[in-house]
């Protein structure tokens, strides 16, 4: 498949205050980007698993969004924080299981930050696009999960 | 004209009125707020960020907003002013009229398709003019209400909108209206405007050059969705600017060329302006040009320093002019007074930091309400260190920047502050209660039934992508037993739909795919509990704001993405479960710790308020530091005497209790429960807990000979000796600022210390005329009303004389006969300066008292490096922490004078009063549940509550969550390793589902 045919799954996990608010933003703006995402709204970044994560690249997904207030704004005092670290863990497991972690992004999208959503999309989409789709073969997640 | 009784009327919906309105409505009083634009949010709305936290303003200030507009007990009239007033405290009549939108808000949906078809384009207020909007618009995308207004000046009445508003709400025959009011009482919170440069400063070129901008132009410059979406280009061609100067006290700290008093803010902002320049972009040098830079609040001397570290520079000097010069810069000439040379600083662009003047309508205003302003237009207080609250009218408060300049924090405490003032002439009227609710349908045994709605949002969704496609591709999916497009789905027939569809159907969860749950989804879940079902069986698919208006131009995929949106939703909702808000009772008895001026007006607010108060001091009187100062900056009135007139009023009030020579030992329990052991044994039960320990000075024994020579003291000490007259008629006394204050070990500002050093040199000067009285000094930062002017009287009027040191050359202290030597390098003089003291006064760095260290440990509290309480939210909730049931006030937050600290101390007796008056505090929906059979006992979850909300179980060694201070924001369930921990209404399993429902073709 040519990257120009392959369009990207995305799952984007985005916190209710800010990175939510921020896409609704977008919308209100009328930014126009790829669509290629689908949006799971979750109360605050932090809620977001490795599971979760992981979970989203064994049913196919090709990339992993997980957007939260910038550092300081949470609604929750210092849950991004926890996400921060989370998200570099996770990172490295990735490349563990032997999945480029560039598949997996980091983002602060404030509430007042439409136009950088629509970014941030834009630039992920075209960047797993030239990545290509991940394929299972060969990593730690391959083939059905059978626990 | 429309008659309405409300408790109390709030004018201004700016931060301050609204969080006075949230807190009286939060006890069951019915509130209304006046406000004359169309939206509610005032000016911080406005702002891109705020110092000293950089926090987004829009971010934090809109849920409070959407709060407010559904909140049941307030009644929002915007666009509308007051017109007149009679009557008297108890009883207010007030007219108020309403201009009228032409929208009815009943049935705009906020779609903004009016505003497209509007051929009018006219200067958009909101962005200080820097780009347009329409005859027809909303202020800013978060508007609230989120009608649109026909600005009747500028319409051409073409009809286009009326045309194309698919929800048929513009209505042109809709009339302005009187609206009679009769309410209890009267907060004024109509806020601030900023000077225009021009009046007084016509020499800084802004009405010459286009790129000399103000500092709230600027923000919305610096601001994401302002004119150049946040990025910092020159209006005059649109280019990137490679310097930019800040220059300070424009039409402030001058009584001839504007206003005499510091405005109090500018110099934060203009740091946090030029350090999000630089940060946004590192190609930009910013320059602040300042007088004194006065970072005093609680973290913004180390924002001040990161600010220089970042590379903002800082010239000290008040600019003369600035002027374009050949080579097409502009030109901020200034004397530099550390180097006593006048130099030029070429820049692309300047903003001014111009004063923050009164609101135009305050005279007018005051007129009608029979009240006094100041001379300068700010409403005049009562007293302005003892009331500065109340306004000289009985009834009517006062809060925020409609009495004098402030930052957000400190009008919010006096928003609270205001709110419990405004009680008093309510006492005996009858509070709203619990709201009566329908009983609910018990679903726990019943399969799911889903209904969904696929919402046209008129043509906003149905234009962009194909409805009945996703109709079709959801309608097979075995629990859907009911699926609909509504044109509206929040239109009132769609509501009626909603509920003839579970009649019908017996529907027990609900997807509505339409536009944001942000801002629809409490109205369709408030109409799945008017139908008899928990108000949680509610999914929403985003398919307007994240879908159809995103991806616009290409409809296919828009119809693909709207389909698994949907798909999603579905999965989810069958998984939804009902559920529970749980409430525990909180009753009416407070126990407030530390009886300084703070715990005393909070006891004396509380108290009557009708709440049981039992007052905690360690030491053997009332009265805290009051009781060794001598007098108060800065009107000069006696402290000792303002403890006594607090102490006997306590005294009278019989439902305080006071406990001298007391601490506490042991806390236990949380909001509603606290069990607390004093140090004479007893064990007393309360309510809630607020915490006003206080602040004081460091050890003073390592700084400039001050261990074992009695001339040399404290500031304190110094109010002491005042106080008893013990000073020897002496021809010398020299202060020094800042004592251990600013540096590398305790980087804070102490806040009070400049203050403190002039009142006691005036003193000194009036006692001994013909004393010499020096301050050396850093920064002079006088900041609040009549402060500035203060100091200028004390230069002018006392004749003491100001020295003006560095950190990085710090006055010399030693031995000379019987006389301290001092030696000072003045850096305006450039020049060494000897003086022989008799007596040498160290205005000393203040830090945290240290009760407050165990105090945080029992109650799961945090606090920062000096000793100082951290609030649940720097500029928003100054005094609360983050778990209910506990708050603070005055120096327990930091040090404060004596009017912040009796704002804070109403505002924190309004906080704690929330909970008590309502009689109970709920959980959300969402919190987390732990399964004891799974919990392995390892304390992750412990350790990542940002709320203090789980405990461990020592007996059966698992941990167990206080139900009502969760909070729902699903950290500990991602962090348990044992999978023990389900958030609900996020929980694994409903996560899981729609990450697969996305990605695969099968409906999980």
């Amino acid at each position: 498949m040519s990257s120009e045919d392959f369009e990207p799954e995305i799952i984007a996990f985005l916190c209710n205050w800010c990175s939510y608010a921020g896409a609704d933003l977008a919308g209100v703006s009328r930014e126009q980007y790829p669509p290629n995402a689908l949006n799971i709204k979750v109360m605050c970044s932090s809620r977001v698993s490795p599971e979760h994560v992981f979970e989203s690249f064994h049913e196919g997904a090709d990339a992993v969004l997980i957007s939260g207030c910038h550092p300081g704004d949470c609604h929750y005092i210092d849950g991004n924080y926890k996400t921060m670290r989370k998200a570099e863990l996770m990172k490295k497991m990735l490349d563990d299981f032997g999945i480029n972690p560039q598949r997996l992004r980091l983002e602060w999208v404030s509430s007042a930050e439409g136009g950088k959503f629509a970014k941030v999309m834009e630039e992920f989409t075209e960047e797993i696009k030239e990545l290509g789709p991940l394929d299972l073969n060969g990593t730690s997640l391959e083939g059905e999960n059978d626990e | 004209m429309k008659k309405m009784k409300k408790d109390v009327l709030v004018i201004g919906g700016g931060i301050t009125g609204v969080q006075s309105a949230l807190d009286l409505a939060d006890k069951g009083y019915e509130v209304v707020i006046v406000d004359k634009k169309p939206s509610i949010g005032g000016n911080m709305v406005k702002l891109d960020k705020t110092f000293p936290t950089d926090d987004c303003s829009i971010c934090i200030s809109a849920p409070k907003m959407v709060e407010t507009s559904r909140h049941e007990n307030i009644e929002l009239l915007t666009y509308s002013e007051v017109e007149d007033m009679s009557g008297s405290v108890g009883g207010f009549n007030v007219d108020v009229w309403r201009r009228t939108k032409y929208v009815d808000p009943s049935e705009c949906t906020g779609c903004g398709d009016c505003a497209d078809s509007c051929p009018v384009e006219v200067p958009n207020e909101f962005d200080e003019e820097l780009s347009t909007r329409k005859a027809i618009y909303v202020e800013y995308p978060q508007s609230v209400p989120l009608t649109y207004t026909i600005d009747y000046e500028n319409c051409v009445g073409c009809g286009a909108c009326e045309r194309v508003c698919d929800a048929e709400s513009i209505h042109f025959l809709e009339r302005s209206e009187q609206i009679k009011l009769n309410v209890g009482s009267i907060i004024i919170a109509t806020g601030f405007e900023m000077m225009e440069p021009d009046e007084w400063r016509e020499e800084y070129g802004y009405d010459q050059y286009d790129d000399v901008v103000t500092a709230l132009e600027y923000e919305r410059l610096l601001s994401s969705s302002g004119p150049t979406e946040g990025n910092i280009l020159k209006p005059s061609d649109g280019k990137a600017p490679e310097k930019v100067a800040w220059i300070q006290c424009v039409g402030s700290r001058c009584k001839q060329k504007g206003m005499p008093y510091c405005s109090r803010v500018c110099c934060m902002y203009a740091t946090k302006e030029a350090s999000i320049t630089k940060g946004d972009d590192p190609d930009i040098e910013p320059y602040v040009h300042y007088m004194d830079l006065r970072a005093y609040g609680k973290d913004f001397q180390q924002y001040y320093e990161k600010a220089q570290e970042k590379g903002v520079k800082y010239r000290r000097g008040r600019p003369s002019r600035v002027y374009k010069t050949e080579d097409d810069k502009l030109a901020v000439e200034y004397e530099d007074t550390e180097k006593g040379e006048v130099k030029t600083n070429k820049v692309d662009m300047v903003v001014l930091s111009s004063a923050i003047v009164p609101s135009k309508g305050n005279e007018k205003l005051a007129e009608i309400l029979g009240i006094e302003v100041d001379e300068h237009g700010f409403f005049e207080s009562k007293d302005i260190l003892t009331a500065p609250m109340e306004s000289t009218r009985d009834g009517i408060y006062l809060a925020g920047c409609s009495q004098s300049p402030k930052d957000i924090p400190d009008s919010v405490a006096q928003a609270s502050g205001a709110a419990a003032k405004a009680l008093q002439p309510l006492k005996g009227r009858k509070r709203k209660g619990k709201p009566e609710k329908p009983e609910e349908r018990d679903i726990t045994e019943e399969e799911p039934r889903i209904g969904v709605f696929i919402c046209h949002c008129g043509k906003n969704i149905a234009n962009y992508l194909d409805v009945e496609k996703v109709m079709e591709s959801i309608k097979d999916i075995p629990e859907v037993r009911y699926v609909s497009d509504p044109t509206f789905a929040c239109s009132e027939d769609a509501q009626a739909e909603f509920k003839d569809a579970v009649e019908e159907h017996r529907l027990n969860r609900f997807v509505v795919a339409a536009c944001s749950p942000r801002t629809h989804a409490e109205l369709f879940k408030d109409t799945l509990e008017e139908i008899g079902l928990n108000r949680y069986l509610l999914e929403m698919a985003n398919i307007r704001n994240q879908c159809s208006w995103v991806h616009s131009d290409d409809p296919e995929k828009a119809t693909e993405k709207a389909k698994r949106l949907t798909k999603m939703a579905v999965s989810k909702a069958k998984r939804l479960a009902a559920l529970k808000e749980h409430e525990i009772e909180v009753g009416d008895k407070t126990v407030i710790i530390g009886g300084g001026p703070a715990g005393m007006q909070t006891a004396l607010s509380m108290a009557d308020a009708g709440q049981e108060v039992t007052l905690i001091e360690r030491d053997d009187k009332l009265g805290g530091k009051l009781n060794r100062l001598n007098t108060l900056f800065p009107s000069d009135i006696d402290a000792g005497e303002l403890a006594r007139n607090m102490s006997h009023r306590i005294e009278d009030q019989d439902n305080i209790t006071v406990k001298t020579s007391t601490e506490v030992q042991e806390v236990e329990g949380y909001v509603g429960n606290y069990e607390l052991t004093l140090s004479d044994g007893e064990v007393i039960e309360s309510d809630t807990i607020v915490l006003t320990t206080g602040f004081k000075e460091i050890d003073p024994d390592d700084f400039y000979n001050y261990e074992g020579d009695d001339r040399i003291m404290t500031q304190m000490e110094l109010d002491e000796a005042l106080e008893k007259d013990s000073l020897e008629d002496p021809e010398n006394v020299v202060f020094i600022n800042c004592v251990g204050s600013m540096e590398e070990e305790r980087p804070w500002c102490c806040r009070v210390g400049c203050g403190n050093s002039l009142k006691n040199a005036k003193a000194i000067k009036e006692r001994y005329p013909d004393s010499n009285v020096y301050i050396l000094y850093k920064d002079m930062r006088v900041f609040g009303k009549n402060e500035e002017e203060y100091y200028a009287d004390v230069q002018e009027q006392n004749g003491v004389i100001f020295l003006r040191y560095s950190t990085e050359d710090k006055p010399q202290v030693s031995e000379k006969g019987d006389k301290i030597h001092i030696k000072v390098h003045d850096n305006l003089l450039d020049d060494d300066v000897e003086i022989d003291s008799d007596y040498l006064v160290l205005a000393m760095q203040l830090e945290g008292d240290p009760s407050a260290s165990e105090l945080q440990k029992m109650l799961k509290l945090s606090s920062n490096p000096s000793g100082f309480f951290m609030e649940a939210h720097a500029k928003l909730r100054p005094l609360e922490f983050p778990s209910e049931g506990v708050y603070l006030a005055g120096g327990a937050h930091y040090p404060k004078n004596i009017a912040d600290t009796l704002s804070q101390a109403d505002g924190a007796a309004s906080k704690a009063e929330v909970p008590m008056m309502r009689g109970y505090t709920k959980s959300v929906g969402m919190i987390a549940a732990i399964d004891d059979d799974r919990c392995s006992g390892c304390k992750m979850c412990i350790s990542v509550c940002p709320y203090g909300a789980i405990d461990f179980n020592e007996e059966d060694e698992v941990a167990e969550i206080t139900d009502v201070l969760c909070k729902g924001c699903g950290s500990c369930a991602s962090v348990c390793p044992s999978n023990a921990i389900t958030q609900k209404g996020f929980d694994d399993d409903q996560i899981s589902a729609m990450i697969r429902s996305a990605l695969t073709d099968e409906v999980v």
